[in-house]
């Protein structure tokens, strides 16, 4: 499902932050991506986002090569793939319902079928009865299960998550990393990036580990 | 075999039809949102928006006032159009009966509609009339007055100024007066004062455009997270544009709403005292407005003019927004 094939980034002012990074992920695959800050999780991110662009090698997401993909092509690519932000990246003008509906807003779904799946998706992370709240009285965690019904509710074939239990309670964490679990078993690719390891071994998925940008371990 | 691929085939093409109407509704339902959200936007701030409405409306409602003042102009003018005259005073030689043929000869020429023939005492007779000066007139030896001719050219074309050059060389007339001389420069007056208008009005329009732009520019600053945001979970451009061109498009309606009321509340308290200066003159004359499609034209060129604006701000700004 993701392919990279000794992929590079190095940004302008010379820092590589990816180096000759080479991995598959397979379709019903649940991986999680670890290692210090800095260490190019995020970058690892951002390129499968098509935020950034490789210098050298080649990054094929869902059979479709990544450098093929224009300017133009760039939202209907991020429309396949849900995404988790370390800052959850809410709208704090927009209830949770609106801010849950935006991709099936942007993706030009019919009215009743927005209410019909925002509903469902907020139901699956428990805030069902937040959906006309606004994300500033809403706490932490909640804020962050927001982000993952955003993520999911256009039904993405890929799955991302950049430090989704950054600032959570190791209860809350594991209940976030369950839901995360849930998706993987429906047949979305799950990708996390996490520096959270005694959460994230105890949950016998692959783990990518990197260091200084270069990949030291692939295996579970 | 054939008929189940077929039928597979007709459900194919019914799906991808049925897709398509679910897309054209999806974006309709985008277009009724973004409207109704950016309508909303600007009502919700109503000191700012009713100021950006006022300065707007002031620079469409000038050229606007100018051009109904160059109407009006014009409507006067055209009174005093028709009909052009040309009075050819003949000179002392001429008898009473070559006068006469002169007369028959210019009324066969095709560009002549008319010519009368004044004889000197007649005109002395309708002098000593008109003016009251009949006892003066009377202690005259002779005549002063000289035969004239008074000679419509065919109205509507430029005969007259080609009749004068041709009828002052006829050594038979003394003098050709024209009385559109006068009428050619106001013409020629209002042609400049419409250049100047024309001008004018380029100026402000352009003028509307950056303030507009400029405002886009400020709503696009304050909402750059949302973009992001928008951009980050694959909205398009075109997705991210709509709500800040519809902000655009009701700013310039809203100008030009404002322009037309101005203009008509100007026309109003012009009115009265114009009506009066007619009647002194024994004139029915009356000031035009913009009427009700001046109107609707001015608020749909401000509409136009705040898409423009919107436009420029948009493909200007919202590409250096990226997420990073």
């Amino acid at each position: 499902m993701i392919t990279f094939d000794r992929v590079s980034k190095r940004y302008e002012e010379g820092h590589e932050a990816l180096s000759e990074v080479s991995v598959e992920i397979r379709q019903d695959e649940m991986v999680f991506l670890t290692g210090h800050s800095g260490a190019g999780k995020s970058t690892l991110l951002r390129l499968i986002m098509l935020i950034e662009r490789p210098s050298r090698g080649q990054l094929i997401v869902d059979g479709q090569n990544l450098a093929k993909v224009g300017e133009r092509g760039i939202p209907r690519h991020r429309r396949n793939i849900g995404v988790v932000f370390q800052n959850h990246q809410l709208l704090f003008d927009r209830s949770v319902f609106h801010n849950v509906a935006l991709p099936l807003v942007i993706g030009g779904y019919e009215q009743r079928e927005i209410g019909r799946r925002v509903r469902a998706a907020l139901d699956k992370v428990g805030l069902l009865s937040k959906e006309r709240a606004l994300p500033v009285t809403l706490s932490g965690g909640e804020q962050q299960r927001v982000g993952i019904a955003r993520a999911v509710v256009a039904r993405p074939r890929i799955l991302l998550a950049d430090e989704p239990t950054g600032n959570l309670d190791p209860l809350l964490s594991a209940e976030i990393m369950q839901l995360f679990e849930a998706f993987s078993q429906v047949g979305v690719t799950v990708l996390i990036a996490s520096h959270d390891l005694a959460l994230i071994s105890r949950m016998r998925h692959r783990i990518l580990t990197l260091r200084g940008g270069r990949l030291v371990g692939t295996g579970a | 075999m054939s008929a189940v691929e077929n039928k597979l085939r007709r459900e194919g093409a019914s799906t991808r039809r049925t897709q398509m109407r679910h897309l054209f509704q999806g974006w309709l339902a985008h277009h009724r949102l973004s409207a109704a959200d950016s309508l909303a936007r600007v009502l919700d701030h109503p000191f700012a928006s009713t100021l950006t409405w006022l300065v707007l409306g002031i620079a469409l409602a000038l050229p606007a006032a100018l051009t109904v003042a160059l109407d009006n102009a014009r409507a006067l003018s055209d009174r005093w159009d028709s009909p052009a005259q040309l009075s050819l005073f003949l000179s002392g030689s001429v008898s009473a009966d070559e006068a006469q043929s002169l007369s028959a000869a210019l009324q066969q020429r095709p560009d002549v509609e008319h010519v009368a023939f004044v004889s000197r005492d007649a005109a002395l007779a309708e002098f000593s009339v008109l003016s009251g000066f009949a006892d003066v007139l009377e202690t005259l030896e002779r005549n002063p007055l000289p035969d004239v001719l008074l000679l419509t050219p065919v109205p509507g074309s430029d005969a007259a100024p080609a009749l004068y050059t041709e009828l002052a060389a006829d050594p038979r007339i003394a003098e050709v007066v024209l009385d559109m001389a006068w009428l050619e420069r106001l013409n020629t007056l209002m042609q400049i004062s419409r250049r100047v208008v024309w001008a004018l009005g380029s100026v402000l329009v352009a003028g509307v455009v950056l303030i507009l732009g400029n405002t886009i520019r400020l709503s696009i600053e304050s909402r750059r997270e949302e973009i992001v945001v928008i951009k980050l979970v694959g909205g398009s451009n075109a997705f991210v544009r709509r709500p800040f061109l519809y902000t655009g498009l009701w700013y310039g309606v809203g100008g030009g709403v404002f322009a037309a009321l101005l203009v008509a509340s100007a026309l109003w308290l012009l009115g009265g005292p114009v009506m009066r200066l007619a009647e002194l003159y024994q004139s029915n004359f009356r000031l035009g407005g913009l009427g009700i499609m001046g109107s609707l034209n001015l608020v749909l060129i401000g509409g136009c003019l705040g898409l423009a604006g919107a436009w420029l701000a948009v493909t200007r700004h919202l590409r250096l927004i990226a997420p990073r």
